[in-house]
């Protein structure tokens, strides 16, 4: 029963990864995204997935897909109906999958973060209704595969689970909380076991819509530089497995790192723009700095929002300045941005595996494409491969909406 | 054991602006009149059931973030201020830590569609205005702001069992201190898009729109307490939709003579068994996703409110995702 609650367990259960998978534009899987953003990485290139001779911006960082080989459970021909945002989706769930070891499970809950799903498939939909009325081929499978349960349906099918499923929009930061709610749910006691992660894949209504608000960038992103033009958009997936600590104990599993707090806060101040003074961002990092138990003195790297649009840039500086305090003279943040555009729904779940990374490799990502950094920030921003201790690492994820999200990890060891 | 209970009801559907409009139309127990909506290529309507224009224009509604807002946020601002009451006022001052959850399928699909076929006219000239609108948590955001709520506020996205899925998470919030109140909407909007889709699962399901609210505190004087939601049971490769429902019901309960089950009945996802009274606000109202979850909650949470029944059953066979069931009951009065 998801309620009545069973009696809350008398201390927060500790919360660790057990799995991590991975797709973007720098590759499918952790060796090559490990070594991708260790050493700064770009991957931006001509979108070739749809015309965009007609907008402004030209660039992204698109996937080359591999192919996925047999599925486990699913049949060919259910597979045969998926399409690029699933495939993303389950790339990165069965790397992680894998490398947990886990069995398949009845009531493994899975919370996902996206916000657009398999929106190409509702492109279609409406081209063929609007273009060929009358005509009916495909458009049922269309509709069944846009909406955005179904891509975790199939998910739940190809690994033999039955969720309960919940899938988060919050724009850009659905991932984080994705995760974020996952993190409560096991921290509460209310599950032993959660699969969580965010997708999304490119797709013209949200690279045009972009476009529109004049927020994308001609030039490959360049976040917190004085310079920076906009944003640049990426696709992509990340899968944890997350479990108790006693879970994972139990089991002998490999911990790959601990999830020690989370914040969620929202800005009220516009649809689209941040408050300039940063307020609800201050909140959530404070927010998921107590539940931590640590302050900014503990955190040794921050994997930033930093879209390098003006705006999210200069609030998130706002932010970060007003949070570290003393400490943002030496506080080593980045944005892997920099290196695979922003991944909407999935840029929270991306950016906790770099974090998992970094935490792992003891290195932090840089920024190499960044020329002049902003002087409104107070901190220093990687720019070069840089090895470095790494305990605690701090990953922000702001959105349409005011959706402001901050996960918090540990180092295992 | 966290007790929950259900502080205010709201409402927006074809029947009108509030819940005494939804519980009349309900209480007629006869189909709401169908309107034809115009679909692009084809001479033939589409029947749809509209949401009517609110008498007199909601004061809310000049709000400067929902001078473009879509449809769906006006129902769904609408709908939770309806259900917080005058717990709004100590929101917008900041004393009382409010939680927004919002549920819906098809989101802001107007929009979307609109700014699509913008983009395929000259992506060049789309307007910068829609885009915004067409993400799923527009509404969520637009109500917070209406509220001046800053705290945790998730938007999730999936069939009607979702709404149910919403209840769950804002009783966990409540039971962990994370917030001390909280909203949870079901929404969705009108389209001829989703008019014609749904035409191609269910040909005689009658699509239609609104919204439903559920404010849920602890503690608090109101009547009616949340008993019981049930898991989730997803439909898999394993589980079809008739053995998901099964499978709720067995958690729901086998019922009493005198409770009321509020259900999303279509055959063959309708419960057999129930042996007292039975509400099936679909065939009144049509299909609106998580509005009809919804409504089918507040009309669940308003007959035990005015003592009609002392408990009532929630029974959501979702489309395309999830069988959830739940039981809210009559609860002495606890002191504040």
């Amino acid at each position: 029963m998801l309620f009545p609650l069973p009696q809350p367990a008398s201390r927060p259960h500790r919360v660790v990864i057990t799995g991590a998978g991975i797709v973007t534009a720098l590759g499918a899987g952790w060796e090559l995204n490990n070594a991708g953003f260790r050493t700064g990485q770009t991957a931006f290139r001509p979108v070739t997935l749809f015309d965009v001779s007609r907008q402004r911006t030209k660039i992204a960082a698109e996937i080359d897909l591999p192919d996925y080989g047999l599925p486990a459970r699913l049949s060919r021909h259910a597979f045969a109906r998926t399409s690029r945002a699933t495939r993303m989706l389950l790339l990165a769930a069965r790397e992680a999958w894998r490398q947990s070891g886990w069995e398949p499970d009845d009531q493994l809950p899975v919370v996902l973060g996206t916000t657009s799903g398999e929106m190409t498939l509702g492109q279609a939909y409406l081209s063929q209704a609007l273009a060929h009325p009358r005509r009916f081929k495909h458009q049922p499978t269309r509709v069944a595969h846009y909406q955005v349960q179904r891509q975790a349906l199939v998910l739940c099918d190809e690994f033999g689970f039955t969720g309960p499923l919940q899938i988060i929009s919050n724009a850009c930061a659905s991932g984080a909380n994705a995760i974020g709610h996952a993190f409560a749910l096991l921290r509460q006691g209310h599950a032993r076991r959660v699969l969580t992660g965010g997708y999304d894949a490119l797709c013209h209504l949200t690279f045009a819509g972009f476009d529109s608000l004049q927020a994308l960038s001609p030039t490959p992103c360049r976040p917190f530089d004085a310079h920076r033009t906009g944003l640049t958009l990426g696709e992509g997936a990340a899968v944890l497995t997350l479990e108790t600590l006693a879970s994972a104990q139990k089991r002998g599993a490999e911990i790959l790192g601990e999830i020690i707090g989370y914040g969620a806060t929202t800005d009220t101040h516009h649809l689209t723009q941040p408050h300039p003074a940063g307020d609800a961002a201050l909140a959530a990092m404070q927010a998921a700095c107590t539940q931590a138990g640590i302050t900014p003195a503990e955190v040794d790297y921050v994997n930033a929002h930093g879209t390098a649009t003006p705006q999210n840039d200069a609030t998130e500086s706002a932010a970060l300045n007003r949070w570290a305090g003393a400490r943002a003279a030496s506080l080593p943040v980045s944005s892997t941005k920099a290196s695979i555009g922003h991944l909407l729904g999935a840029a929270g779940a991306v950016e906790a595996v770099v974090c998992l990374m970094a935490l792992r490799g003891q290195w932090l990502p840089p920024e190499t494409a960044l020329e002049t950094p902003d002087p409104v920030c107070q901190f220093p921003i990687v720019r070069q491969p840089t090895d470095a201790t790494v305990n605690v690492a701090l990953s922000n994820s702001f959105g349409f909406g005011g959706a402001n999200a901050t996960l918090v990890f540990r180092r295992w060891s | 054991m966290s007790k929950v209970y259900i502080h205010g009801l709201g409402a927006v559907s074809p029947a009108g602006w509030g819940v005494p409009a939804l519980r009349a139309a309900v209480s007629q127990n006869q189909p709401l009149p169908v309107q034809s909506l115009p679909r692009p290529g084809w001479d033939k309507k589409l029947s749809v059931r509209s949401v009517p224009p609110p008498l007199p224009r909601p004061a809310f509604f000049s709000h400067p973030r929902l001078r473009r807002a879509a449809t769906m946020s006006q129902y769904t601002i609408a709908a939770a201020l309806e259900a917080i009451g005058p717990d709004a006022a100590l929101v917008q001052s900041g004393a009382l830590r409010l939680g927004v959850i919002v549920t819906t399928m098809a989101g802001s699909v107007t929009y979307s569609r609109r700014f699509y076929e913008e983009v395929l006219g000259n992506p060049a000239a789309a307007s910068p205005l829609l885009f915004p609108e067409t993400v799923f948590n527009a509404p969520a955001s637009h109500l917070a702001a209406c509220l001046n709520s800053p705290g945790i506020n998730y938007t999730l996205v999936g069939d009607e069992g979702s709404f149910l899925q919403g209840l769950a998470l804002a009783a966990h919030w409540l039971a962990d201190d994370s917030v001390a109140a909280c909203v949870v909407v079901g929404t969705e909007e009108p389209d001829w898009i989703v008019a014609d889709a749904v035409r191609l699962f269910q040909k005689s399901a009658i699509h239609t729109s609104g919204a439903g609210a559920l404010y849920l505190k602890k503690p608090s004087p109101a009547r009616t307490a949340l008993s019981a939601i049930t898991d989730a049971f997803t439909f898999t490769h394993g589980q079809n939709p008739a053995a998901a429902a099964r499978a709720m019901w067995r958690q729901l309960g086998p019922g009493t003579p005198a409770e009321l089950l509020c259900d999303s009945a279509t055959a063959p996802t309708q419960r057999p068994d129930w042996p007292g009274p039975r509400l099936s606000p679909k065939s009144i109202l049509g299909e609106a996703f998580n509005a009809s979850a919804a409504w089918q909650c507040v009309l669940a949470c308003d007959q035990i409110a005015t003592g009609s029944v002392p408990a009532a059953s929630v029974s959501v066979v979702g489309s395309s995702q999830q069988a959830i069931g739940a039981r809210f009951s009559q609860s002495p009065v606890t002191p504040l």
